[in-house]
């Protein structure tokens, strides 16, 4: 028998606050975390501007021991300690667990599982490319790998080496909470954390697992994470008005603005849920996870990926378009994203494409990439909470092509019941997850 | 609704001992060792200088004509992935876009899938040298001259080159494969938790046929540093690189680094029967859980993550211990971790370790990351197939201690029902997988 599953803890650490209900707060007053990038100095990189997490420290939140045993978290896996902390406290779970089982209320340390959709931490940069800076022989166009070695032995440091394995961020919370159960991480692009949340969901479904810390992180605001996106021509480079830079839809949009932080959801059964008196914020009833297989570089031009999983979703939801009160868009602000986007929406929404609201909080947030999906799938669990959308903001020159209706620049009083969140991650990795406001009388 | 059975249908890899299941079961049951100085860089100032690298492949000759332009976009990582799976996909028979382009696929795409274990993939340092040079004042980094000079050197596609989903994705482009895609970025456990995440989704009816397994290359100098730094190699057999990897030896000192490939076609039992697949067994039993540790690195000494995964892959496919033919555990050679998972073995087989042959391909093809685990579960294969089990090389004197049996003789024939294999990663993630003669 296959377990509903629902949602019973939320918590992140994003450019806009540090915890769920002031970053709600901050999304429907318009603001924006967007600001001058102070990670490192890039103020003569094509981008020097980006949403980043301000003065977050983990370890104000954490006991000494606990302290101790985390002091190496680096910048990601600090915020997704912090994210963790806030849900788990909200799931009513105990400090730690074991694997003995006690009573309902305490789930046994084996079916209890993480599964992220984590980054890599960032580079110790000033101390990864001061051996290759020191050992490259210009004239030769060859590198002094004796010299190479000796640079790198003498002030590379093994911490920040670990610290940076996409992996970690798991391990520190299956170590915070002594978690036995399964232990997953995946890095599928933009798409990461939704991904995980879906795969997460279906796995709690068929019984591998009671409960799932899902969600994600990333901190790719250094040097080497600028650089590669700069290439790629995928940033905006609107550095005269940077904090109107994120401009999904519109007209004018240039690129998206990089952005920061953690998510955390947690997973349950419905049956475990009951048994423990846990809160029910929402329900995962649709996903679906699929590949454009088409070019390294650029998204299917004819959104089959995306069409695909948004299908895939609403059939396993059972739902048809009409029942989406809410799209959550990936929404990025570039020019491929946003116009293929809408093209698979109204190919699959058809004739209801142009009456459900669509919105994309990247406008406020900035695109936290691999943390991206689980921080907006919660702005879509407060959507239902409170019946209220998020606005897209700096939606104030229409793209003539994209006539759907976007949310312009205000937060919208409407009753959602269900919320619908895109997710596409380079390379073509589409998924799209579906969310519902619990019902205890549903088959 | 019952879960799906799962069968194996094609392997494919590349390693230093080999490329291709033939060339590498040969070689491993030949007492191959692929370990050697280093030729792709200069490592005679890393305290290791020595690694198992896949030589004399050309990534060309295993893409389609199609493809080979996107060969530029591929790290090493990606070259492994997508040799390993072309071979893997030839092996089972089928025809893809990627295999044969002039004949209709033997794949409906959105039924298809990928899922591949994935390492941190650091950049080209050369290539990053080149670039570099011109962002750097008096030997010193300068973020200014690489803002406005420096980085317009790099390839406008740089980044795309080393994202771990890039090796799902170049798979799924080359194979037309449009259906569920993820990259499992577990460390050493990642390979072998892709196929146990593939097994269930074509188990719960997402896929008919995954392609799956790990790829990586710790044949760089930031890799060799990293498992300098993680004290994972023996620095003491720099003149003896065969001999370097001596796993559950109480003479145990590290392992070699290396690279590989080893990826795995799975399919619906159904799917393989209709279209007459070769079986090479079924996905029975996987487990997923983690060690704590001290310093995220080192397992907790009595193993007890490592034993659970274990326990479950064995609960899962409904058999007792003693029913296992052969073990491939993580076996790398580093002293704690063989204390952990000696510790591991003991509690989940109890009476049954000393029967319990334990074959570790690490002294061979070294110590290639998420690579590992996968090439692990098609060894374990091929024994099941093949009713032979290898000799585990170097180990002569396995510490009593840990009350092991590890094959000092080889290779054994032996009739076999069940194979399991076991890894850990740094960070603690563990993971198991039982595969069992295919039954009808």
């Amino acid at each position: 028998m296959k377990q509903r599953v629902v949602i019973t803890g939320t918590g992140m650490i994003t450019p806009l606050g540090h915890n769920v209900e002031d970053v709600w707060r901050n999304l429907l007053a318009c603001k924006s975390g967007i600001e001058i990038t102070k990670n490192f100095d890039a103020a003569s990189f094509p981008t020097k501007f980006s949403a980043e997490v301000k003065d977050y420290n983990i370890f104000d939140h954490l006991s000494d021991t606990d302290k101790l045993k985390h002091k190496d978290a680096d910048r990601n896996s600090s915020f997704i300690l912090g994210a963790a902390l806030q849900a788990w406290a909200q799931a009513g779970l105990p400090k730690t667990l074991s694997m003995d089982k006690t009573d309902d209320t305490t789930p046994r340390a084996d079916r209890v599982g993480v599964y992220l959709g984590a980054g890599e931490g960032p580079p110790d940069f000033d101390n990864f490319i001061r051996p290759t800076a020191e050992s490259w022989i210009k004239e030769d166009k060859a590198m002094d790998w004796k010299n190479w070695a000796d640079v790198a032995l003498k002030h590379m440091r093994p911490i920040h080496e670990l610290q940076q394995e996409p992996n970690m961020s798991a391990s520190h919370i299956a170590h915070l909470f002594k978690l036995r159960g399964l232990n997953m991480s995946c890095l599928t692009a933009c798409a990461a954390s939704t991904q995980a949340i879906g795969e997460a969901s279906d796995l709690i479904r068929h019984g591998d697992a009671d409960i799932i810390i899902a969600g994600g992180t990333h901190s790719m605001i250094h040097p080497l994470g600028i650089t590669g996106f700069n290439r790629l021509t995928a940033l905006s480079t609107r550095n005269d008005d940077h904090t109107t830079a994120s401009r999904p839809f519109d007209d004018s949009r240039d690129g998206f603005v990089i952005a920061e932080g953690a998510g955390v959801i947690i997973l349950e059964s419905l049956e475990s849920a009951t048994k423990r008196g846990a809160p029910i914020l929402a329900e995962v009833t649709g996903y679906g996870s699929t590949a454009d297989a088409f070019r390294v570089t650029d998204q299917h031009d004819q959104g089959r990926g995306g069409i695909a999983a948004v299908e895939l979703a609403l059939e396993t939801a059972g739902l048809s378009p009409d029942k989406i009160d809410y799209i959550s868009a990936h929404g990025t602000g570039t020019a491929e994203n946003d116009s293929i986007e809408t093209h698979v929406i109204k190919t699959v929404f058809g004739e209801y494409a142009k009456s459900t609201p669509i919105s994309s909080v990247k406008s406020s947030l900035g695109h936290l990439i691999a943390a991206a999906g689980v921080v907006e799938l919660i702005t879509c669990i407060l959507a239902i909470r409170d019946n209220i959308i998020p606005p897209t903001l700096n939606l104030n020159t229409p793209d003539p092509a994209l006539d759907l209706d976007y949310v312009p620049n205000t937060p919208r009083k409407q009753e959602v019941n269900v919320a619908m969140s895109n997710s596409f991650g380079f390379g073509g990795q589409n998924n799209t997850i579906i969310i519902e406001q619990y019902r205890d009388n549903k088959s | 609704m019952a879960e799906r059975r799962v069968v194996i249908t094609g392997l494919g890899m590349t390693t230093c001992i080999g490329t291709g299941k033939d060339a590498y079961f040969e070689a491993l049951t030949g007492g191959k060792i692929g370990i050697d100085t280093i030729s792709r860089f200069d490592a005679s100032h890393f305290p290791s200088s020595i690694g198992g690298e896949v030589r004399d492949i050309k990534t060309r000759d295993y893409v389609p004509k199609a493809h080979r332009k996107a060969t530029k976009l591929m790290c090493r990582d990606i070259e492994l992935t997508v040799i390993a799976a072309d071979l893997a996909v030839r092996d089972a028979n089928l025809t893809t876009k990627g295999t044969d382009p002039t004949s209709p696929s033997s794949l409906n795409p959105i039924r298809s899938g990928v899922n591949i274990g994935a390492g941190l993939i650091c950049c080209d340092i050369e290539e990053l040298g080149g670039a570099v040079t011109d962002g750097v004042t008096d030997n010193t980094f300068d973020y200014g001259k690489w803002g406005t000079d420096g980085m317009q050197s790099l390839t406008p596609l740089w980044l795309l080159k080393y994202l771990p989903n890039m090796l799902n994705c170049h798979i799924s482009i080359i194979h037309d494969l449009q259906g569920p895609s993820n990259a499992i970025t577990c460390a050493d456990t990642g390979g072998l938790l892709s196929i146990s995440e593939a097994a269930k989704l074509i188990a719960r009816d997402k896929a008919d046929v995954m392609i799956c397994g790990g790829a990586e290359s710790k044949i760089n100098p930031i890799d060799l540093l990293r498992q300098v730094f993680f004290k994972y190699t023996n620095n003491d057999s720099n003149d003896a690189p065969q001999t370097a990897c001596k796993p559950f030896d109480e003479d145990a000192k590290g392992t070699a680094i290396a690279e590989g490939g080893g990826i795995m076609v799975l399919e619906s039992l159904e799917h393989a029967l209709d279209r007459g697949a070769h079986i090479y067994g079924e996905i029975t039993g996987y487990g997923s859980s983690t060690c704590f540790t001290e310093d995220f690195i080192t397992p907790e000494k009595n193993g007890e993550g490592i034993a659970i995964a274990l326990q479950q892959a064995i609960d899962k496919a409904g058999i007792a211990p003693a029913d296992i033919g052969l073990l491939i555990p993580q076996g790398v050679g580093v002293k704690q971790m063989d204390v952990a998972e000696a510790n591991a073995i003991n509690t989940v087989f109890g009476d049954a370790t000393t029967a319990l042959p334990i074959y570790s391909t690490k002294p061979q093809i070294g110590f290639a990351g998420t690579a590992g685990c996968s090439i692990d579960l098609i060894t374990a294969v091929l024994a099941l197939n093949n009713d032979i089990i290898p000799k585990t090389q170097n180990t002569q004197n396995v510490s009593k201690h840990y009350g092991i049996n590890v094959t000092s003789d080889g290779p054994i024939k032996k009739e076999m029902q069940h194979v399991v294999t076991s890894c850990h990663a740094i960070g603690g993630q563990t993971a198991a997988m039982v595969v069992s003669r295919y039954t009808t």
